[in-house]
């Protein structure tokens, strides 16, 4: 009973970022109709916005470290701690939900340089040339990136008030075995909120309704003499910032690395596949539906009856839903086809 | 069609042919070391340099380690031409080398991706071989990558000195005449680690492997288990997971209900550092089973992937070829010259493809040739000290170096990010030495030194 | 087909033979006339001619290419460790394998168009990939990757009393060895031969159903006429093009690893294809040399080889450019492949064909551009 419950905890924890890291790939379908392959970049530089967020609160003082002779060690105490003492601990401590606060005006950037720069170029082309344009430039960040941070994973730690484990169990009068990760309980809250807030977004204001108009039939939205253009660069900062925040929030529980994106840029593509394009329930749906089976798939008891079936699970799930339902779960008629 | 192939066979042709333009554009100088013909061995050098081909990760996860081994190669090159400080080259004994490069030929080398892909390794091997004309590859920073390449060069006809890898086949079933293995192996990780175990925990324990799913996983798995067995511990499940899983949150939480205390992670480099953090955010370190603290345990650890978990390493015991903060004096001279050259201290992967070059070229100054056959002959059987492991066996019948292992403990007071890690305990390298025919090594031969051909 | 039309056939199959063949002369100058590389990039280069003959002519985007490439691999090295080195054998064996995947995998992935056929492919792919990596490893020896032992059976080579060799196991092709050199004309006259294969299936009525295909397949079905079996055909080829691609990769050098069929892999398919042109002939291979040409040349740089090929410049110089340049090569070699891609792509649309085809456009001011221009690229 504990196991499954855990499972289905895990299920639900994978499935938010799954939803929320395909929420802003299916956004930027939808709406543009572009097939953006440095999706899982965008996810990346959210990452390491939580990353140099870090490295900036803690800039040290170095004092040299005399019993090391051959090279230089050095003793580091961060200037927050220097000038504030405890407060200073506090801040460093939470850098990486502070870091949202930083993530969310430079990924709006991003993501509107993006599209002025280079993806309004792309609307006309074709899929191909959109794969490959925004793959180069995936490769480009990830680079950039390497070569200020290194290939290794950084670590980033939760607050230390969340770093531990909820007792779930003793709450509700389980076994003491059912805890999980407070970190990952906010993660869930936090990916549920960002979807909740970009629905209400497209659903309740005068924009995300113009949007919504324009990912159905964009001429004649631009016959209405409504600017679509200005709008699409907003609906494509607005992708980048959940893809970044999905990226911050990621960090303690996944450290990241530069090629942090590309491990997620494949995932992401069949999660809003399956939704079905231009669908964001759809992809919301998609994305707990494939974390909870996975979840499930990689039970020990189920991996004794088919070997090997955690490895595939997500692809076949994929295929069978493919092929039952010809547009994914929610998928709209003519997109992509 | 024969015709044509024989008007091409001949690469000096097309050298020839090639020069004019070369010459006219100064472009692209790497075809101009050509390899000789008239020898009766593959690329064997006839001019005042000899060239050695450096095989490592540039991109790809284990970009970093690849980079502190291609420091190390640098470093192991300035020492044999006579540059620097010398490093070991002062306390290696026996010793043969000069200091004037290999047996008097200066030595260049040539470096290449491997991208931790046996295709992309064995296509820039390929390259040092028939191109760049090097007369030994060394490198790679995973088992399957070495194997890969270690089969190449048998086949091609010229030395390998494996880099990083731990899987016991290399040196067991895939061992390969042409092939050399300065590093430890899983056997030995769980030769050297079990007796600290014992002391640390007890006899009464109950352990849970999770592994990575393919063949590095699967043999450090099993020598672990056989090794912990063997103190009394017994082994609850063996788990195996997907490479490069992520998210191992849904292996982790069947640990928690399973009655284990032990945690064993039969993990590399990003999956151990993704699934240490995660585990100890489960809090399963916080745990008490069966009236004990539950633990953790890393057999296979390297400083650059401690970095990447944190202080989440605190308090875990796990294994290492070697640490700079070794107090004997081959380390000491290696960490001397390498900290003066890049600031930083070396890890254990730019250790031991530093000694790797130095053995390598040592061989062949005592072998009086670069021949591959002569090579292996020198380096079979070769006793040596002074190079960081203590007294060290280079093992005629696996071509496996025996000395002395590391057991090492993350450290809870780190000052800095370079002594994440301390060093519990020098296991001598009797503990960890086992026969040739051990089962876990079987099924392989060397095979005859392969010369390659003219 | 008019005469005219055949001899300007004949004469673009004869210049781009000879342009292959001669590839280990006109290609020393820039570093990359040794077998290994001339051989990728022949055997990448059927790969992507194959590709292109699905996604060229028909527009369906497949993902999951890199498996028929992986079981291609494998057969080969099976076909060797069972019947013996003979690499006829092994290449029949691959294809057929191959192209029974392929209909099979076609079969289904076929019903969906557009991306769902796309992540149908990809799905397939890297299902064949996670488990040959894990589960599938007493046939595919995993990560280690499958390899001819002295101990296999190797049927016909022990019936011909070759099985006992001294030496290692060498593939060959009635007593020639096909590594080095051979190897390459071996995969070159393969490459030639399936080129003029697909320019001769781009030019038929079959070929001309599946552009008529790709421009709007709603309207074909509207008539009445069922495309489904032609697009289930060009599927097929193709994978079998995949399959001798795989097949050759594992003759010329006799491993077979599980990352051929990795997403990546069958990413840098779909990138050789764009970058060369879709749909063109020539630019298919032109594209596969390329970004070959990067992975194993320009990551071979180091500052000392750097410092050696700008050597003829004065010494502040050298270091200056050393400098600039080497964040671009060694480790840094994707970065330039990834710039690369963009730059390629925003000012050629049609990839490098395209910038061909705009130079020639230079050169002959007073023709008319469009049919001479097709003709002398193929």
């Amino acid at each position: 009973m504990d196991a499954i419950l855990l499972q289905v905890l895990n299920g639900l924890d994978k499935g938010g970022a799954y939803a929320l890291i395909a929420l802003g790939l299916t956004l930027i379908f939808g709406t543009l109709g572009i097939v953006n392959f440095a999706h899982g970049a965008l996810f990346m530089i959210g990452a390491f916005c939580a990353v140099s967020f870090n490295k900036l609160l803690t800039f040290s003082i170095k004092v040299k470290d005399e019993s090391i002779t051959f090279f230089d060690a050095y003793k580091e105490v961060p200037y927050l701690e220097v000038w504030w003492g405890d407060t200073g601990k506090a801040i460093i401590d939470y850098s990486v939900p502070l870091s949202i606060l930083i993530a969310i005006p430079v990924m709006l950037l991003v993501g509107i340089i993006m599209e002025r720069g280079l993806i309004r170029h792309f609307y006309k082309r074709t899929h191909a040339d959109q794969i490959l344009v925004t793959f180069g430039l995936a490769i480009v960040l990830q680079e950039i990136i390497k070569h200020f941070f290194g290939a290794n994973p950084i670590p980033q730690s939760a607050p230390e008030i969340v770093a531990g484990s909820a007792a779930i169990g003793t709450w509700l009068g389980l076994s003491d075995n059912l805890v999980y990760p407070w970190w990952r309980l906010i993660y869930l809250g936090f990916s549920l909120s960002v979807i909740a807030a970009v629905f209400a977004f497209l659903q309740l204001t005068t924009f995300g309704m113009v949007v919504r108009a324009g990912m159905h039939d964009r001429e004649t939205v631009g016959l209405l003499g409504i600017n679509i253009e200005r709008r699409f660069t907003i609906v494509f900062g607005l992708a980048a910032v959940v893809s970044g925040l999905a990226g911050v929030m990621y960090t303690p529980i996944l450290p990241p690395d530069y090629h942090i994106g590309m491990e997620f840029l494949v995932l992401s593509f069949v999660v809003v596949v399956v939704g079905g394009m231009g669908s964001l329930g759809g992809a919301v749906s998609a994305g707990f539906l494939l974390g909870i089976l996975q979840s499930f798939a990689s039970m020990n008891e189920i991996k004794s009856l088919i070997p090997g079936i955690d490895q595939i699970i997500i692809y076949l799930v994929a295929v069978v839903i493919l092929l039952v339902r010809p547009r994914g779960l929610m998928g709209r008629k003519g997109v992509m086809e | 069609m024969t015709d044509i192939i024989k008007k091409h066979v001949d690469r000096r042709g097309v050298i020839k042919g090639g020069m004019a333009s070369i010459l006219a554009t100064g472009i692209m100088p790497s075809i101009l070391t050509s390899p000789a013909y008239a020898a009766d061995y593959l690329n064997a050098p006839t001019g005042k340099t000899v060239t050695l081909g450096f095989n490592v990760p540039q991109s790809g996860a284990y970009a970093d380690e690849g980079a502190d081994e291609l420091r190390g190669y640098q470093l192991a090159v300035e020492h044999l031409n006579g540059g620097g400080d010398g490093g070991m080259l002062n306390t290696m004994t026996p010793k043969s080398l000069k200091g004037n490069g290999i047996l008097g030929r200066k030595v260049e080398f040539v470096t290449g991706d491997t991208q931790t892909k046996s295709d992309a390794a064995r296509a820039s091997a390929k390259r040092m071989i028939e191109k760049d004309g090097a007369i030994m590859i060394t490198g790679g920073s995973s088992s399957g990558v070495a194997i890969a390449t270690q089969s190449l060069c048998q086949e091609a006809g010229v030395i390998f000195m494996a880099g990083l890898t731990h899987s016991n086949d290399t040196t067991g079933k895939d061992k390969r005449a042409n092939g050399f293995r300065h590093f430890f192996n899983a056997y030995m990780s769980g030769a050297a680690l079990a007796p600290v175990l014992e002391k640390a925990y007890g006899k009464e324990r109950k352990a849970y492997h999770l592994t990575a799913d393919y063949t590095w996983g699967w043999t450090q798995e099993a020598s672990i288990a056989q090794a912990t067995e063997a103190i009394g511990w017994k082994t609850v499940k063996k788990v195996r997971t997907p490479l490069g899983a992520g998210d191992f949150s849904q292996y982790i939480t069947p640990v928690l209900n399973s009655g284990a205390d032990v945690l064993v992670l039969n993990h590399y480099g990003k999956d151990m550092v993704n699934s240490l953090t995660q585990a100890v955010q489960f809090g399963l370190r916080d745990k008490q089973v069966n009236g004990k603290d539950f633990v953790i345990v890393v057999p296979l650890y390297s400083r650059l992937m401690a970095q990447g978990a944190g202080k989440n390493v605190e308090g875990i015991f796990g294994s290492t070829n070697w640490h700079w903060s070794l107090k004997d004096a081959g380390s000491q001279a290696f960490v001397k010259s390498f900290g003066q050259k890049y600031g930083f201290p070396p890890s254990q992967a730019a250790h031991t493809v530093y000694c790797q070059t130095l053995l390598y070229a040592d061989a062949c100054e005592r072998a009086g040739t670069h021949n591959p056959c002569g090579v292996a002959e020198a380096l079979e059987g070769f006793k040596f000290s002074g190079m960081g492991n203590g007294d060290t066996l280079y093992r005629a019948a696996d071509h496996q170096c025996f000395k002395d292992v590391l057991v090492v403990e993350g450290n809870d007071k780190s000052t800095s990010k370079f002594d994440l890690l301390k060093v519990v305990q020098v296991v001598p390298a009797k503990q960890v030495t086992y026969a040739p025919d051990n089962p876990m090594f079987k099924g392989g031969e060397l095979g005859k030194c392969n010369p390659g051909k003219a | 087909m008019s005469k005219k039309d055949l001899s300007v056939e004949y004469s673009t199959i004869l210049i781009f033979a000879l342009a292959i063949l001669t590839m280990p002369i006109w290609l020393s100058p820039i570093g990359a006339g040794y077998p290994d590389l001339l051989q990728k990039f022949v055997i990448y280069g059927i790969f992507a001619v194959g590709f292109n003959i699905l996604f060229g002519l028909t527009g369906y985007l497949s993902f999951g290419h890199a498996a028929f490439l992986g079981i291609g691999s494998y057969a080969t090295v099976w076909s060797f460790k069972l019947l013996g080195m003979n690499v006829i054998p092994a290449v029949i064996f691959s294809i057929i394998l191959a192209g029974s995947f392929a209909a099979l995998i076609g079969y289904i992935t076929l019903r969906r168009s557009g991306i769902y056929f796309s992540i149908l492919t990809l799905a397939f792919a890297q299902m064949c990939y996670n488990l040959a990596y894990s589960v599938l490893t007493p046939i595919t020896n995993g990560e280690t990757g499958l390899r001819v032992l002295k101990t296999d059976p190797r049927i016909f080579d022990h019936l011909f009393g070759r099985g006992q060799v001294d030496g290692p196991l060498l593939t060959d092709l009635f007593g020639i060895h096909m590594t080095g050199y051979p190897g390459f004309y071996f995969c070159a006259i393969l490459l030639i031969i399936t080129y003029y294969i697909a320019m001769r299936i781009k030019r038929s009525p079959f070929g001309m159903m599946l552009k008529a295909i790709k421009s709007n397949q709603t309207r074909m079905n509207y008539t009445g006429f069922n495309t489904r079996p032609y697009l289930q055909t060009a599927f097929i080829i193709s994978g079998m093009y995949a399959g001798l691609a795989g097949s050759l990769l594992a003759i010329t050098d006799p491993l077979a690893g599980a990352e051929r069929m990795q997403w990546t892999a069958s990413g840098e398919v779909v990138l050789m294809t764009i970058l060369g042109g879709v749909g063109t002939s020539l630019g298919p291979v032109l594209g596969a040399g390329l970004i070959k040409y990067f992975e194993n040349i320009f990551s071979s740089y180091n500052d000392n080889t750097l410092h050696a090929a700008l050597s003829f410049m004065p010494d502040w110089l050298n270091d200056v450019l050393t400098i600039i340049i080497s964040p671009f090569v060694g480790s840094g070699w994707h970065l330039t492949l990834g710039a690369l891609f963009m730059i390629i792509i925003i000012f050629l649309p049609g990839g490098i064909m395209e910038g061909m085809g705009r130079i020639i456009q230079i050169f002959k001011p007073n023709k008319p551009g469009g049919s001479t221009k097709t003709a002398s690229q193929g």
